[in-house]
């Protein structure tokens, strides 16, 4: 495997990709980086051809900032695992959580945080982003959410649009936020894959990249796609539209799949000695091998869906094809099915109030999280708006308050869930960060109150154990590169 | 026992809110707003829909009903100030929206308020929220908006959220205006482009006002405005009725408030996302500020500045400050979460209250009758659990024009409808 192969006779180069090509494929947990690092030093003689010869073409080069040890102690921890530690201590060592509890020793040299009277929650996770797709300024130069020219775009990938200097990152992070999975828009049935990020501002998005972070692709329900093609006077302009589309899409992608599992298998036959031709490998394609990789469960279903009746078709085709679906987003209507949510394990990310702008989301009521969560499903609150990604706990609050009036009591330490554990869980990377626990990223927030208090403000937020804002250390207040140099100072809490 | 209590929720939906009739509020925190400042256990009396003293100890009226507030808070009735509410239904749906109802020859005489329909699904759930009125303005950038070069989106309404017949209470509470980059982008394609269109407008109407006589027999300059638009800028050139600017940046506030300084003009400056770059020059001005306080990110190029301490340095500096909330009448209920947030970023807690109540009822030209809890001002009330500006908070008793409101809406009806799961029943049975 360490060989260079250049310069052997083709039969040997396509051996050596073969093995290459046959490489398990990663799994959403597993680190798709160490595997793609291994393929990169066994270059093929036309590289770029086989889709599981690289499968992290842009890599991350995320890098924390520097954090010693840290002890946040006596906060009111909410943990994300659904527990509420009073006078907590939460200590952060090399980038991870080391220990949280209840009177524990400090390590020696620790920076000691007094966090007496405020909270602690892990760093709020937004999974419905389009910062930097759709950047402030508003302006057409910015407009890069939406590959509107074809129903089926699962080739464009949402990084390639991300403008890092984009200011609503910093108003994020400002905000608690710590990572963000940045979705192309919904005009179309397959918008193009997702990226998660984290808040850490970067000079290139490969900076912001959350490493290992699997890849989401954005698929579109409803309204959108059918007004967007429908008024080009092509198809879908209808909901049936709509399906075909998907069943096509899905049938396009399972032949690809098929074609390729057939190529690598008589490649193997080939160096085995069987056979005394190579075979020719299926060209590749970008917009199948995104929808591959959902097939073969490394790349996660994140699907734009309000009405009920429309997930419940969604889960069928799913069945149909072989795949899951990790999350509905906006799901207005999920509480009509939150039973069938639950049996499926697909996580609904909703509002608290957003309801009503289209026929679609008329149904939508502030009671839906409560009566997921009920049912025993998995909640995600998310924002898809650049000011609500600031205010996602008290978005949350919003949904909390309705379900009690409905008489479902969650408590706080279960509901933090809904902006930390959940969308973790959901766009994959629950077993790095989403949680206060011991060797888990030391991702989290030091709120000055209460955070599902509409007064709370985020006073530190820490990323990979670094201080990546202070709301009272101009030092740890990042600026994007936009907002330098103009007249008035953007940094919240510094008055004129 | 579950079903018969949906079903008696649901039935409440359908049935007229009980009439007016004389209400003692007990043991409340009393947030007046008024000359009765706040009072801990305190007493707001009501009679024939009118509040008829605030005070402590009061002795109550023999037949009154009392609610006891139990020492939770209790304040006027909340405004959503510039909002569709009542005017769109389905913003996605043209035919369910007339708020952007402007022509080419019905543009400042465009009046919303002939559109309101009390009966419309959102406004139980705005009212669910603790809003009681709302200021709902025209506009020009709808789903329902003709193509066309309209300055003027038209007359604002001030309404009452009671569903009831009488649900308008003030007709041409403000000629709504936008300078701002939107507006821009569709008159000329500049800002000076915007304002100088203004100005002529205005001097136009000038023009008209002084030769009425003329305009009816045709001895008069050419007028671009049809005779509704010009009479309906008469009022707004006298100073009686207010100008509502959609304004952002600090350049052209500053040449509004010259413009309204030399025409006399009453106005209410709109969004002024960088006012706090010139608060003493707004309060120096004198002229009442709309603002949606979340708003922290440079959107356009004319709020570059947008800032979440904009609300507490204009009330700072002396501003008549009122908080908005998002403009779709779904979220008018999200009026108070953003006084929240501008107290969360340094406006004291009374000015928040009073942005989201008082203030909008005295610079829409209703305070006298709404806004503060006063005798002889009109009961629409709020008794919260908790403070009114937290999302955990919600509404316990909700008054208006002293009519106790059913806190339910079609929101709820489905609410109920769902929480059952019961594979036996079609959720259609369920009512």
């Amino acid at each position: 495997m360490k060989r260079s192969i250049a310069g052997l006779p083709l039969w040997a180069a396509l051996a050596a990709l073969s093995a290459c090509a046959t490489m398990p494929a990663p799994t959403p947990s597993s680190g798709p980086l160490e595997s793609a690092t291994a393929v990169a030093k066994d270059q093929p003689s036309y590289p770029g051809l086989d889709p599981a010869s690289d499968r992290d073409p842009f890599p991350s080069s995320y890098r924390a900032l520097p954090g010693g040890t840290i002890a946040l102690v006596g906060a009111t921890v909410l943990t994300g695992t659904g527990s509420q530690i009073l006078s907590g201590t939460v200590i952060l060592e090399n980038g991870k959580i080391s220990a949280v509890g209840k009177d524990l020793p400090l390590p020696p040299g620790a920076l000691v945080i007094d966090a007496r009277g405020k909270y602690v929650t892990p760093g709020i996770i937004d999974a419905h982003s389009h910062l930097g797709v759709y950047a402030t300024p508003e302006v057409w130069a910015n407009s890069d959410g939406n590959e509107a020219t074809d129903p089926n775009t699962a080739q464009v990938w949402a990084e390639h649009s991300v403008w890092p200097q984009d200011p609503g990152f910093v108003r994020a992070l400002e905000g608690g936020i710590t990572t963000l999975e940045i979705l192309p828009g919904s005009a179309n049935l397959f918008g193009g894959r997702s990226v998660v990020l984290k808040t850490l501002p970067g000079r290139t998005v490969q900076d912001m990249k959350f490493p290992g972070a699997p890849y989401g692709v954005k698929m579109a329900c409803g309204e959108n796609p059918k007004r967007v093609y429908g008024g080009k006077g092509r198809s879908p302009s209808t909901r049936m539209g709509n399906v075909y589309g998907y069943r096509k899409s899905w049938i396009d992608a399972q032949d690809y799949r098929r074609r390729w599992d057939e190529y690598h298998k008589k490649l193997a036959d080939f160096k085995a000695g069987k056979g005394d031709k190579a075979p020719d490998a299926p060209k590749r394609d970008l917009q199948l091998d995104t929808l591959m990789g959902v097939l073969d469960g490394s790349i996660l279903v994140q699907n734009h869906c309000y009405r009920a009746d429309e997930m419940a078709q969604m889960i069928a085709i799913s069945h149909e094809f072989g795949f899951h679906i990790s999350m509905f987003h906006h799901g207005s209507e999920a509480y009509k099915i939150a039973d069938i949510l639950k049996k499926e394990d697909i996580c609904t990310a909703t509002w608290g109030e957003w309801w009503g702008f289209k026929m679609e989301s008329f149904d939508g009521i502030e009671e839906n999280a409560a009566l997921l969560q009920k049912a025993g499903a998995c909640v995600v609150i998310h924002s898809d708006d650049a000011i609500l990604t600031q205010h996602l706990p008290q978005e949350a609050a919003i949904a909390l308050a309705a379900g009690r009036r409905l008489g479902i009591n969650i408590d706080e330490a279960e509901a933090i869930k809904w902006v930390t554990a959940n969308p973790a869980k959901a766009i994959g990377v629950l077993d790095r960060t989403g949680t206060l626990e011991p060797g888990k990223m030391a991702d989290l927030v030091l709120w000055s109150a209460d955070p599902f208090s509409v007064y709370a403000l985020a006073e530190q937020v820490y990323i990979d154990g670094g201080l990546a804002y202070d709301r009272h250390d101009p030092a740890h207040q990042p600026l994007s590169d936009f907002e330098l140099g103009q007249a008035g100072p953007a940094h919240p809490g510094d008055q004129p | 026992m579950i079903i018969r209590s949906c079903m008696a929720a649901a039935l409440l939906l359908f049935m007229a809110p009980v009439a007016a009739d004389t209400i003692a509020i007990t043991h409340g925190t009393i947030v007046s707003l008024g000359k009765a400042g706040t009072l801990k256990d305190g007493m707001v009396l009501i009679k024939d829909g009118r509040i008829a003293a605030v005070g402590k100890d009061l002795a109550i009226p023999s037949g009154a009903r009392i609610i006891d507030a139990g020492g939770h808070i209790v304040t006027p009735g909340l405004f959503a100030s510039d909002s569709n509410l009542g005017a769109t239904e389905v913003e996605g749906e043209s035919s369910s929206d007339d708020a952007a109802g402007a022509t080419d020859s019905l543009s400042a005489a465009f009046d919303v308020s002939l559109a309101i329909n009390p009966a419309s699904m959102l406004i139980p759930v705005a009212r669910m929220g603790g809003v009681t009125s709302a200021v709902v303005t025209p506009s020009l950038t709808g789903r329902g908006a003709k193509k066309g070069d309209r300055l003027f989106a038209g007359q604002a309404a001030v309404i009452d959220l009671s569903g009831d017949a009488q649900s308008i209470t003030l007709r041409h509470a403000a000629l709504t205006v936008d300078v701002g980059s939107d507006a821009a982008s569709h008159l000329g394609g500049s800002h000076a482009s915007v304002l100088q269109l203004l100005e002529a407008d205005l001097d136009e109407a000038a023009s008209y006002g002084a030769n009425r006589a003329g305009y009816e027999h045709g001895t008069h300059r050419p007028y671009h405005q049809s005779k509704e638009d010009l009479e309906a800028l008469l009022p707004v050139l006298q100073g009686k009725e207010p100008l509502l600017v959609g304004v952002h940046r600090v350049a052209d506030i500053r040449r509004v408030i010259d413009l309204g300084n030399r025409l006399g003009l009453k106005l209410i400056l709109d969004g002024v996302e960088e006012g706090w770059m010139m608060a003493r020059e707004i309060a120096a001005a004198g002229i009442p500020v709309l603002v949606d306080p979340q708003y922290d990110l440079p959107a356009q190029f004319d709020q570059l500045n947008a800032r979440l301490e904009n609300a507490a340095i204009l009330a700072a500096a002396g501003v008549t400050v009122a908080i908005a909330p998002p403009y779709s009448g779904d979220y008018a209920r999200q009026v108070r979460y953003n006084a929240g947030y501008a107290v969360a970023h340094g406006m004291k807690w009374e000015a928040g209250i009073a942005a989201i109540t008082s203030t909008p009822a005295q610079i829409f030209g209703v305070g006298t009758r709404v806004g503060r809890l006063e005798p002889g001002l009109v009961a629409d009330l709020v008794v919260w659990s908790g403070d009114p500006l937290e999302m955990l908070s919600l509404p316990e008793h909700v008054l208006i024009k002293g009519v106790e409101q059913t806190l339910t809406s079609r929101a709820q009806a489905l609410a109920r409808r769902y929480e059952i799961q019961d594979p036996q029943q079609p959720p259609a049975y369920r009512q």
